[in-house]
């Protein structure tokens, strides 16, 4: 990979110096993809290592995808205590935006900012696929751009994808709107009510299954009616978090 | 040296999806009187010296915070088995 970043191929007016953290654990896979969605998106991205207490002043925080030791214990689970996460639940609890994508979806609920946990896909392998789900909350800090209803397509893989929650959280979350996407066509990971994401009370923290931040640019997606690899769901994200940090 | 275990198990009402590929895999083996797997896990907590209630209650909160998550397991048991360590030893 080159060491120069590409020149942002869209930029969203109004949001200059927005600044978006992402953060590196060991065995993170998915970081400077994030750190690539962040800046396609007409921000800065900002380093962040997980020994580190300090978020360096971002006015955002994702936590991408990849296999954070090794997902030994269960996924998730030794990052939580990692001191940059400290800082992390502190910063969400004020109202800061934070993104959990796959593994930092489960580093989100194992450290409780997000409830349910993810286990094993049930029917026990690695699943990668460009992944059909709804939109069903458009008004959390990183759908705002979505329409309710709206049918996105976006990279889905893991192997510990399946959501699972007791009934009374997940009758919960159904009542109070906090289910922001859901599985559509098929349901590839046994996840409770095809659930594919989830958010806090407040809208600010969002965790979801599959990647957005590798349907950014296109030539680089999924399939789309524009054609093969031409799908770009994924900025919205991305977009979205941008414009509710001007409204802020 | 002593040693505490800790074991956890998934919850009951979470399907177990691990378990499940074991008890589908017994028959294939003759095994036939098993009708259900679940797979949990064993802890085995090293420590320098004697268990002490301390050390036991030590064990207890960790088990509950980082080596078990409780949306989803359950913390079975948490014993003292330095008799174990002891044991092995002198078989060794």
């Amino acid at each position: 990979m080159s060491a120069t970043q590409p020149t942002p191929a869209v930029a969203t007016p109004g949001i200059g110096g927005a600044r978006i953290g992402v953060i590196t654990f060991p065995g993170t896979l998915d970081d400077r993809d994030a750190a690539r969605a962040v800046r396609l998106a007409g921000a800065e991205a900002v380093s962040l290592w997980h020994a580190d207490a300090s978020l360096q002043d971002v006015d955002a925080v994702v936590l991408p995808g990849g296999f954070s030791y090794g997902d030994y214990l269960r996924a998730g689970a030794i990052s939580r205590f990692a001191p940059a996460m400290a800082a992390v639940v502190d910063a969400a609890k004020g109202g800061m935006p934070v993104l959990g994508i796959c593994n930092g979806f489960q580093v989100l609920t194992e450290a409780h900012l997000l409830p349910g946990s993810m286990v094993k896909n049930d029917h026990l392998h690695f699943v990668c696929r460009e992944q059909a789900m709804i939109v069903e909350n458009a008004h959390t800090a990183w759908t705002n751009e979505f329409r309710r209803g709206q049918r996105i397509t976006i990279p889905l893989k893991n192997q510990d994808g399946q959501f699972v929650a007791d009934e009374r959280t997940l009758d919960e979350l159904e009542g109070e709107g906090r289910v922001v996407f859901r599985y559509d066509g098929w349901n590839p990971n046994g996840s409770r009510r095809d659930i594919a994401g989830i958010t806090n009370d407040r809208g600010n923290v969002v965790g979801l299954m599959p990647h957005p931040e590798h349907a950014v640019e296109a030539g680089f997606g999924p399939a789309s009616e524009e054609g093969p690899r031409s799908g770009v769901d994924g900025l919205t994200f991305f977009t979205s978090v941008l414009s509710s940090l001007v409204h802020a | 040296m002593g040693r505490v275990v800790v074991e956890v198990m998934p919850k009951p009402e979470i399907l177990d999806p691990q378990g499940k590929a074991v008890v589908g895999a017994l028959p294939r083996l003759g095994f036939t009187q098993f009708s259900g797997v679940r797979q949990g896990k064993r802890f085995e907590l090293e420590v320098d010296g004697e268990v002490t209630p301390e050390i036991l209650a030590a064990a207890q909160e960790a088990a509950a915070t980082l080596l078990s998550n409780p949306v989803i397991e359950d913390v079975v048991s948490v014993t003292d088995a330095s008799a174990e360590v002891t044991d092995a030893a002198v078989n060794a």
